[in-house]
């Protein structure tokens, strides 16, 4: 096995005691920096999505004084905006039996186990907040003729508890970030740096101090310096190259912040889902969801004889294959994501995809009924693909969407080097082996609005830490290591894109660590993807100079990072020898072919430490207690 | 197919149209993917490629836009340079591709500008003053469902650019009001409903935009059809703000 | 009330072109009807003058004429400049997605401020008129209008003027604050459009001699 274990590891930040008080008691026992002292404590938060923009907004109204990074051209534009679906809250509006309790139940069974439950119950709690917080924003939530809010059931959750903004719920909720994220701006407590990405950490005496930075306008590497670094960069799902993430969406903060000393946890974790637009040819640069609401009333299916060339209306009844319907009969086309992707990619491919059918549903509500659910959905899949999802059923495909593993942190969301806290998707503490849909959003918004300003200061209670600048030995290391690393991506001038090579990792990925794993697959994958980093080293080409602009050069950076990533994902998976939630390792499987999970030897949390690139990582085990939810088999057929 | 294209490349203070010849395109891409193609080509053979801005590729993050044939985001109503396909154009087509030009959008390099002035709009006023942790319960203020959906058709603005890009008179006021009527028609948005108004128009005109002269080119150029009616409403709210007490 | 503060902004000084355009509307109007008495004969549209003079009506009504077209005019100047200012320039020709009528408020209100001089010339002062009597209205009026090149000159000054209102008063309304259907401003601007053309026509014609 290419790794080595090490010592397990535990958070040290959760209480004990009865689940329902520990978030209140770790903010009792968390230290305050008095508000007169808080101007005098400096944060660095990278990323300006829902996590970061809220984190960011939130420290800046507390009075720190907050440096805010995203690499777009406005912070408004970080990928949360495109969630589509909607944000779980456990407000139970619709007396039908949620609570709080609930809300943990379900996240702890959909994550499959794999998940703490601490942070889950923590996220539950703190889910009611959110949505009061947002509506005071100015969050337009759809509602109900009587002015309340409307919610709805969603990922088949037995509840009506996802609020939600028709289908742009995380563009409004980012834009209530952004537009807190501003005010504070105005008011010149927040310092913004758009079109700034972060390329490096810079660890001092084993705290983490500040970042080194490119601008991409003028090309400049430069340091900036704080008490504290948050990283809320979002998640890793661009190795696959075709995903759901926006092109820009890269692992580079969490990886360099890895290779600094803070441990990766569960990077096998990914989530593949089912409803997605299939690939049209090989210039598909990248892929687009549908909403999995779509599902509620179209039904899947694929012809019978895979090779039938005739059109889908076409084929008649007795040639079609329902085959969501055919295996799980108590759920039909409403089973969960991971099995939903799974049953499709076994039955179809990606350029041929799967059926959707809205035929029924039409014939028994009629059109404008179904115009009016899915309307906005049918007008984006017609402009995508110009096929009329009103007269030929759609084709979907699975595609990589989200993913749970990340940093790893405590209960303070503080990651294994003090003062880097890591927040949103970019760690890994919520959603174990599977995230439930509308659940992501929640997530980003607890961790930076509620949970990091309610723990922070325990930290910065200590700071202001000395002062460090440009020439302390160990900025100058890094910063030099940055600077010649750029130098380096455009020294190599081969023969090869640096979209050739992604796409080429992006496809090695898919095929062998995408939705079904298995040793031989990824001992081929980590056999390939040295030799692809190799050659990526040897034959890259970048135009063009470090000194301005450069498009090609940021993307060369990227996945530079994501072939070391990749490295480990596979190594993480491999060692993984269970099926569960978002991992599906074919060797796990009970007879009829769904995941086998195995508790009494993975029931655990995978960090894994960094040794050096091609090295193999040392593994830290975090063992998980489940003391409220049983672990049992999920179960849909 | 094939495509002309004709794309403004600038790396200084000017630039110029440089024509590029583009085949094995696909109608299935978008026009994205067909500027990806030609920037693989361009890549390989020892040139720079196009800097264009883009994120999402779904329509939604409001960071790519571009003039093509002289019509923000190209011919297709209602739909951004990502989700515009090659199958709306002809096969041996010329293609003029410039990027969006006013005075508060400075060129950056090629197809990319700078559009922070959205976010100082947005910043000196565009948003409603609740500081974590202050909100009451959600259902404490219940909300018209026609202000819920007014206050939605203006939010779902991406602030891409396209309305400025557009008008005759370089304004950015269909995206100012956009934000104002947003917030300006949710009861939680009342007590900064004027200054809210006031400030951001200000900034507005600070920020170099010209004056909205109704001319309605920015509702059709808006890839989410954000209608002229927020507009009147941002100046209605700016004469009250302008007409009674100067505090409000 | 922050007057100067409201006309600082882009949007006060449409409400000063609004207040104003609405103030000259309204004498476009009454003008309009005003016109429409010479139907009624050659005294009757003498006496109407000559009352209009009796009651003191219009140095008082030159004087906020002048008022108003200082204003409107000064405020385009200035957010025309700022326009200029602030628009793109492109290679190739912006297509118009919106109204043309929109498009033309500019240089119609150009043409019509060019006409406006000419008119004042004609039928006020008489020094270009070919018959040039002041008080005599009637005679002035069909002295101008047998000419195909006065009433080619006319059509096209109230065409304009049409155009200017279509927009307009969509705009002005727009600018105050409330969406109107832009029906309205098109039925406006047809009626006095037709109003006006319909002298010069009959003139023409020999309806009216």
């Amino acid at each position: 096995m290419p790794y080595t274990e090490g010592a397990p590891i535990s958070d040290q930040r959760v209480p004990a005691g009865p689940i329902e008080t520990r978030w209140d008691r770790r903010r009792f026992s968390a230290r305050l920096v008095n508000p007169a002292n808080r101007r005098n404590r400096s944060v660095i938060v990278v990323g300006t999505g829902l996590a970061g923009g809220s984190a960011a907004a939130t420290l800046g109204e507390l009075g720190y004084r907050v440096k805010s990074f995203c690499y777009q051209d406005s912070p408004r534009r970080a990928h949360s905006i495109a969630a589509q679906g909607g944000i779980n809250a456990a407000k139970n509006y619709r007396n039908d039996g949620d609570s709080v309790h609930r809300l943990f139940y379900d996240t702890v069974k959909g994550g499959d186990f794999r998940s703490r439950e601490s942070n889950v119950h923590r996220l539950a709690q703190i889910s009611v907040e959110i949505i009061d917080q947002c509506v005071a924003q100015g969050v337009p939530f759809a509602r109900e003729y009587g002015g309340l809010l409307d919610t709805r059931s969603f990922g088949g959750a037995q509840v009506s508890r996802t609020f939600y903004a028709r289908g742009q719920t995380g563009q409004q909720l980012l834009l209530g970030a952004y537009q807190a994220l501003e005010r504070q701006v105005a008011a010149g407590r927040v310092e913004m740096h758009p079109r700034t990405e972060m390329l490096d950490l810079v660890v001092v005496d084993g705290r983490a101090r500040g970042i080194v930075v490119r601008d991409l306008v003028s090309g400049a590497v430069s340091t900036h310096f704080a008490d504290a670094v948050v990283l809320a960069t979002g998640g890793y799902g661009n190795v696959f190259h075709l995903s759901t993430n926006a092109k820009g969406c890269n692992a580079t903060a969490i990886w360099r912040a890895h290779r600094r000393g803070a441990l990766f946890a569960n990077p096998c974790f990914t989530q593949i889902h089912p409803t997605c637009i299939p690939i049209s040819g090989d210039h598909q640069s990248k892929l687009t969801l549908m909403s999995e609401s779509l599902r509620n009333d179209g039904r899947v299916w694929v012809p019978r004889d895979p090779h039938d060339t005739r059109a889908p209306n076409d084929i008649p009844e007795a040639d079609r294959d329902y085959f969501l319907e055919r295996m799980y009969p108590a759920f039909g086309n409403l089973v969960p994501r991971d099995i939903a992707s799974r049953a499709a990619k076994n039955i179809s491919d990606e350029k041929r995809g799967v059926h959707l059918d809205f035929a029924d549903a039409i014939a028994r509500l009629g059109t404008p009924a179904v115009e009016q659910r899915y309307g906005n959905l049918f007008e984006m899949y017609q402009r995508i693909t110009g096929d009329d999802p009103y007269r030929t059923p759609m084709r979907i495909y699975p595609a990589v969407h989200y993913t749970m593993g990340g940093l790893w942190v405590d209960y303070d969301l503080r990651s294994t080097i003090p003062g880097l806290y890591v927040i949103g998707e970019a760690n890994f503490s919520d959603h174990g082996a599977n995230r439930l849909g509308a659940s992501a959003l929640m997530q980003g918004l607890a961790d930076g609005y509620f949970v990091l300003p309610g723990v922070i200061g325990d930290y910065l209670a200590d700071a202001p830490f000395d002062p460090v600048d440009d020439h302390h030995p160990a900025v100058a290391d890094t910063v030099s290591e940055v600077r010649g690393r750029v130098k380096t991506l455009l020294a190599v001038d081969g023969d090869r894109t640096v979209e050739s090579f992604h796409r080429e990792l992006g496809r090695l990925m898919w095929d062998e660590c995408g939705m079904e794993r298995n040793e031989a697959g990824l001992r081929k994958a980590l056999e390939r993807i040295p030799e692809l980093r190799e050659e990526f080293w040897q034959r890259v080409k970048v135009p063009g100079t470090g000194e301005r602009l450069n498009q090609e050069l940021e993307k060369a950076g990227r996945v530079a990072d994501f072939f070391e990533l990749a490295e480990l994902m596979c190594v993480d998976a491999l060692h993984r020898e269970e099926s569960c939630g978002g991992h599906f390792r074919s060797e796990s499987q009970t007879p009829d072919g769904e995941a086998l999970r195995d508790d009494a030897n993975f029931s655990y949390v995978a960090a894994w430490e960094y040794t050096g690139v091609g090295q193999p990582p040392v593994l830290h085990k975090e063992e998980l207690v489940f003391e409220h939810v049983t672990p049992s088999t999920r179960s849909y057929s | 197919m094939k495509l002309t294209l004709r794309i403004w490349r600038q790396s200084g203070a000017t630039g110029r149209l440089v024509e590029y010849v583009v085949d094995d395109l696909s109608p299935d891409m978008s026009f994205l993917e067909a500027l990806d193609v030609l920037n693989e080509r361009l890549i390989t053979t020892g040139q720079e490629p196009v800097a264009f801005d883009h994120d999402c590729r779904e329509g939604i993050c409001g960071m790519c836009g571009m003039m093509i044939n002289g019509m923000a985001h190209g011919p297709e109503r209602a739909t951004t340079a990502c989700q515009l396909h090659l199958r709306h154009f002809r096969d041996g087509d010329v293609v003029t591709v410039e990027p969006w030009r006013a005075e508060p959008f400075p060129v950056v390099r090629d197809l990319v500008v700078d559009r922070s002035a959205f976010d100082r709009i947005v910043a000196a006023g565009g948003y409603i003053s609740v500081p974590t942790g202050s909100a009451p319960d959600a259902h404490a203020t219940p909300v018209p469902k026609p202000d819920a959906d007014t206050a939605f058709e203006a939010a779902a603005c991406i602030g891409c650019g396209a309305c400025v890009a557009a008008c005759p008179n370089g304004s950015a006021m269909l995206f100012t009001a956009a934000k104002a009527t947003h917030l300006g028609v949710l009861p939680q948005g009342q007590p900064e409903r004027y200054s809210r108004a006031r400030d951001m128009v200000a900034e507005h005109d600070a920020a170099g935009f010209g004056g909205c002269t109704n001319t309605g080119e920015c509702t059709s150029a808006c890839p989410k059809g954000i209608p002229l009616t927020t507009i009147a409403r941002l100046n209605a709210d700016l004469l009250r703000a302008h007409t009674t007490r100067s505090d409000r | 009330m922050d007057t100067i503060g409201l006309y600082r902004t882009t949007v006060g000084k449409k409400v000063v072109m609004a207040v104003t355009g609405a103030g000259l509307l309204l004498y476009v109007v009454v003008h309009m009807l005003g016109n429409l008495t010479v139907f009624s004969g050659a005294e009757a549209i003498n006496g109407y003058g000559r009352w209009l003079r009796e009651i003191g009506v219009v140095w008082p009504t030159r004087v906020a004429l002048l008022v108003c077209v200082t204003l409107h005019f000064v405020a385009a100047y200035q957010l025309t400049a700022k326009a200029r200012k602030a628009r793109g320039r492109y290679q190739h020709r912006r297509r118009v997605q919106g109204s043309y009528a929109a498009r033309t408020m500019r240089w119609g209100g150009v043409i019509i401020a060019l006409f406006v001089v000419y008119h004042l010339l004609d039928l006020t002062v008489g020094w270009l008129n070919p018959n040039g009597v002041p008080g005599e209205i009637h005679a002035n009026v069909v002295a101008d209008f047998r000419h195909w090149y006065v009433v080619l000159a006319y059509s096209v000054a109230v065409l304009a003027l049409g155009f200017h209102i279509r927009h307009g008063v969509w705009s002005a309304t727009q600018t105050l604050g409330v969406t109107t259907s832009r029906v309205i401003g098109l039925a406006v601007a047809v009626a006095i459009c037709a109003g006006f053309l319909s002298v010069p026509f009959a003139v023409f014609t020999g309806l009216v001699s």
